[in-house]
């Protein structure tokens, strides 16, 4: 009972308290880049879901039983980045070949993943934080929505502010920094709902 | 000589990393609760950038073009890791407070983007200067960011109190929200600036 309060705990803060968007800063660039729509912004949420929970089980594996055996643990960026690149690449060609019809709908977002700081991000927050492996995939897969639920919000933001009326100097990057900035202020709402 | 001071100044100021081409925007708001902290990632990133130009201009004729992200990954990752054991051997204090966002140093669009873009084509002496160019342009930007931050969120700056007693911090400015805030409150003065200058 309490490791499944403690799972749920751990999801929600991922999702909201913890967001790595709007309050530690990882995956800014894809958040910016690909959020100009709601369906492009659902896509990539999903691929990133996907990769995320994948990459912290993985990179989880690795640290306990070779980095951490092999006393090999000052090599961890380096491995990490580069198991995530592998991973991403592989992913792709997996579902290439198994599911054509998602791979047309994720496709050009896959590749953009390995640049994704967030992924990198979550993978070295698990090891930090000590958890287990159940622990760390659902910590991945919390993070990630938490990315989605940011990105599509942001997105259906953005789409009605291409009708606004906003002065010309603020047009485009600046306008969206501060209208993330409103939205990183409402999700300060959720802190202090759950201490971890 | 010309040419390196030419390449210099494209970093710092034409070029600009952080306020003109809008790479590496994650550390930018992450790490700039306070201008030290501001120093700190920006020098740490800064000889990351000249490391890892010098080695991939090296070697830009040997690396193989279709296998080049991996390598360039691999060569940035090292340095990385290197900063990452003198920061925490010689300032623990700061690799405390910069914490996680020193091995996301990696994944900064800045360091790959200069690898691909400049050191892969360029000389090995203009390749240096590159990285130090914008290197700090890229750290004058974040001391800025940092400043302006903690001057309004905590009336000090590199910790010494300037605004007196009676200023009332406001706090949010050294939160999440106000990084956004000041990011995109600077960038839009810039372009009004431009603009203004375009007209002249």
């Amino acid at each position: 009972m309490s490791g499944f309060v403690n799972i749920v705990l751990i999801v929600l803060a991922a999702v909201f308290v913890n967001n790595y968007v709007l309050s530690q800063f990882l995956g800014i660039c894809p958040f910016l880049g690909v959020s100009k729509k709601v369906d492009t912004a659902v896509g990539m949420g999903l691929a990133v879901v996907f990769v995320m929970a994948l990459a912290s089980a993985v990179t989880y594996l690795i640290q306990i039983f070779i980095l951490n055996k092999l006393n090999l643990a000052y090599l961890q960026t380096i491995v990490f980045i580069l198991v995530i690149a592998a991973l991403v690449q592989f992913v792709e060609m997996f579902l290439q070949k198994a599911s054509p019809t998602l791979y047309q709908s994720l496709g050009v977002y896959l590749p953009l993943i390995t640049t994704n700081c967030a992924v990198l991000g979550v993978a070295i927050t698990n090891i930090d934080r000590g958890y287990n492996l159940i622990e760390t995939i659902f910590n991945g897969v919390g993070g990630a929505l938490g990315f989605t639920l940011s990105i599509v919000l942001f997105a259906g933001i953005r789409e009605r502010m291409e009708l606004a009326d906003i002065p010309e100097c603020l047009k485009g990057f600046p306008i969206a920094m501060i209208s993330a900035g409103l939205m990183a202020l409402a999700f300060l709402g959720f802190q202090g709902l759950i201490q971890l | 000589m010309k040419r390196f001071l030419e390449v210099l100044k494209n970093g710092i100021i034409t070029e600009n990393p952080t306020f003109r081409l809008v790479l590496g925007t994650c550390p930018t708001l992450a790490v700039t609760t306070s201008a030290i902290n501001g120093v700190g990632m920006g020098v740490s990133t800064m000889a990351v950038l000249i490391c890892s130009n010098l080695f991939i201009s090296l070697l830009r004729n040997v690396i193989p073009s279709k296998v080049r992200i991996p390598c360039f990954v691999v060569v940035i990752a090292t340095f990385v890791t290197i900063v990452q054991m003198l920061l925490e051997a010689y300032v623990p204090s700061l690799h405390q407070s910069l914490g996680l966002y020193i091995p996301l140093i990696v994944v900064n669009c800045i360091i790959l983007g200069r690898a691909e873009a400049f050191a892969s084509k360029n000389s090995v002496v203009l390749s240096i200067a590159d990285g130090i160019g914008m290197g700090i342009g890229f750290t004058f930007a974040l001391t800025i960011m940092g400043a302006i931050r903690e001057i309004l969120g905590a009336g000090t700056i590199f910790g010494i109190n300037i605004l007196g007693s009676s200023f009332e911090p406001v706090l949010v400015m050294i939160l999440a929200p106000g990084a956004f805030f000041v990011y995109g409150g600077l960038i839009g003065i810039l372009n009004k600036i431009q603009e203004k200058a375009a007209v002249k």
